[in-house]
């Protein structure tokens, strides 16, 4: 194992932006090292094995998918920043997927990688809004959106200037929120934009092994521009001197130095690191629960409050042979109002995201040996957090049965006594699970809803980058990493 | 160095940074972003790598000078020289 005590570079966590990040500055000769406390690499987007099966973390789909020859788009941008051929990625394109609303889905948009399906879908369903529709996405398609300058505007002030049919508004919003906003309600328009474009003008993808194609090729280019990672080693402290990052004390209590820092983890994560860091006890790395008071109270100001649970089912066949059909992922909810919003209860079952792995075009011949039907609902961190572990193991399995309830009103029936002959095995994840294994405060996935998109932080050599950077999705992330490595490092020379 | 074998550094950077752009028929009087697909980051790139692969410097003023690949020939030939002369 490395154990040098000095880099050019010290990046913490080996995520999707760190890695990327990692491969820029170790390609132009940058002396780089990425602490990572886990054992596997990829972050949010990583995977896991139970029993010999392997289960994808995070990613339903790789957003942002061109096909080849499109040009000027996030994907052609990081390929060709981390010198990737596509083909190493082997992204195989979705189906087709849906956003059901009302009680069982009554109103549908149909949308696939072709923008000209939703747009077809909007004029048939909302003749009256299909003019205000094609203004929006002209707006879209022309604003700045990787400005790293731009102020904040309300996304549903200026969709509301285009678009009066609430129901509409809600539609469009409803993926695009469940796909990476961090904030409740509404969405910062910049941010709007990001995955608009990402979801609907560009598309979802899939490499038929899932998420671990894209880690294992981000980790082979790392490994081969020279770069070094240190695993299970994450960064305890940051301490800092006279406004700068001095030096970084790892969970292993030894010291290491770098001339500048870039921090995936989280805005509020990494000013925890160094906020009061005489106050820090030196003991096994926790989050909240052994936060000191001061820490929890920075932290928790900017911290977000938007947290998931997961189930994942295994079946036995291929979903389409269940009566399932071909959807790839379906956003559904069934109430009045969309309300994207940290619930009260432990789990807001009204809405939520199906996604069906199976139901990529994986080409001829190329299928998932097994059946995988997940379903994403939006969870109460705080509900979840402190439970003690049987009253937390019987709480996510009454919700695992009441997330699928809901969620399988929006697919065409399948008998109970034949969806559960099907079932090979089953996971959830909850908010607990995504604190344990990212260390986002509150199990917030898409982070603080306060973004930095210049990645600075109240230390001169530490930068940002990752999920609170404000670029979204695993493209996104990866954008991030390569924006700031760039911005902050290789063009001050 | 000639020029042209300069235009040639300069054209092996791009096909390495952009894999997915058709150089065979570049004009080396027309201005790069004109015809090829290049934004400000394989721009940056572009300088990245003269300084990787050649160890020539191009200040951030003067990154205009590789608006062509005539221009950057004009431009890099001499560093190129320089440098030869040096070592």
């Amino acid at each position: 194992m490395n154990s040098a005590s000095h880099y050019d570079v010290a990046i913490i966590g080996a995520g999707m932006s760190g890695l990327a990040a990692g491969i820029r500055l170790a390609h132009f000769g940058k002396k780089v090292c990425i602490f990572e406390r886990h054992n596997t690499v990829g972050g949010l987007n990583s995977f896991y094995s139970i029993a010999g099966r392997k289960f994808d973390v995070g990613l339903h789909a790789m957003t942002n998918y061109v096909r080849p020859g499109v040009k000027g788009t996030p994907l052609g941008k990081l390929l060709r920043q981390l010198r990737i051929e596509r083909d190493e990625f082997a992204l195989c394109e979705q189906k087709q997927s849906r956003i059901a609303f009302g009680p069982r889905g009554e109103t549908s948009l149909h949308f696939t990688n072709d923008f000209a399906v939703l747009e077809a879908e909007v004029a048939v369903k909302f003749p009256d809004q299909i003019d205000g529709f094609r203004r929006l996405t002209a707006l879209v398609k022309t604003y700045d959106d990787v400005s790293l300058d731009a102020q904040p505007v309300s996304a549903r002030q200026v969709v509301r200037k285009h678009l009066t049919d609430p129901l509409l508004e809600d539609m469009l919003f409803c993926p695009l929120m469940y796909y990476g906003s961090a904030t409740e309600h509404d969405m910062e328009f910049g941010q709007f934009v990001i995955m608009f474009k990402a979801l609907f003008l560009e598309g979802f993808a899939r490499p038929l092994e899932g998420v671990r194609v894209v880690v294992r090729v981000l980790l082979e280019k790392y490994r081969q521009a020279g770069g070094e990672r240190r695993m299970k080693c994450g960064v305890q402290r940051i301490l800092a001197r006279e406004g700068r990052a001095a030096a970084l004390v790892l969970d292993t209590g030894e010291e290491i130095t770098a001339d500048q820092v870039i921090s995936s983890i989280g805005a509020p994560e990494t000013a925890a690191l160094f906020a009061a860091d005489s106050q820090i006890p030196n003991s096994e790395f926790q989050i909240t629960p052994g936060l000191p008071a001061s820490l929890s109270a920075i932290a928790s100001a900017t911290a977000g409050r938007l947290s998931f649970v997961e189930t994942i089912t295994i079946l036995n066949r291929q979903p389409a042979e269940l009566g399932w059909g071909s959807d790839t992922i379906i956003f559904f909810n069934d109430s009045a109002r969309f309300d994207y919003a940290r619930p009260d209860a432990q789990v807001d079952p009204r809405s939520g995201v199906i996604c069906i792995p199976n139901n990529f075009d994986y080409g001829p011949g190329q299928a998932l040996p097994e059946g995988i039907f997940r379903v994403t609902c939006l969870a109460n961190y705080d509900r979840w957090a402190r439970l003690p572990e049987a009253a937390y193991q019987a709480d996510k399995q009454r919700w695992f049965v009441d997330v699928q309830r809901s969620a399988r009103r929006f697919l065409p029936a399948v008998d109970d006594a034949v969806l559960a002959a099907a079932v090979v095995t089953t996971d959830m994840f909850t908010p607990r699970t995504i604190t344990k294994f990212t260390g986002h405060l509150n199990g917030a996935i898409y982070g603080s809803p306060v973004k930095h998109r210049q990645g600075r932080t109240a230390l001169a050599n530490l930068y940002l980058c990752g999920t609170d950077q404000g670029f979204l999705g695993i493209v996104g992330a990866m954008l991030s990493g390569i924006s700031m490595a760039n911005y902050h490092i290789l063009q001050k020379g | 160095m000639t020029k042209d074998e300069c235009k040639k550094v300069v054209l092996d950077i791009i096909a390495d940074i952009a894999p997915d752009e058709d150089l065979s028929n570049v004009k080396p009087d027309v201005r790069l972003r004109d015809q090829l697909q290049l934004d400000s980051m394989d721009f940056l790139d572009i300088v990245m790598e003269l300084r990787k692969r050649h160890g020539i410097e191009v200040p951030e003023a003067e990154y205009q000078q590789l608006a062509s690949l005539d221009s950057s020939a004009e431009y890099l030939t001499p560093k190129f020289n320089a440098l030869a002369a040096k070592s």
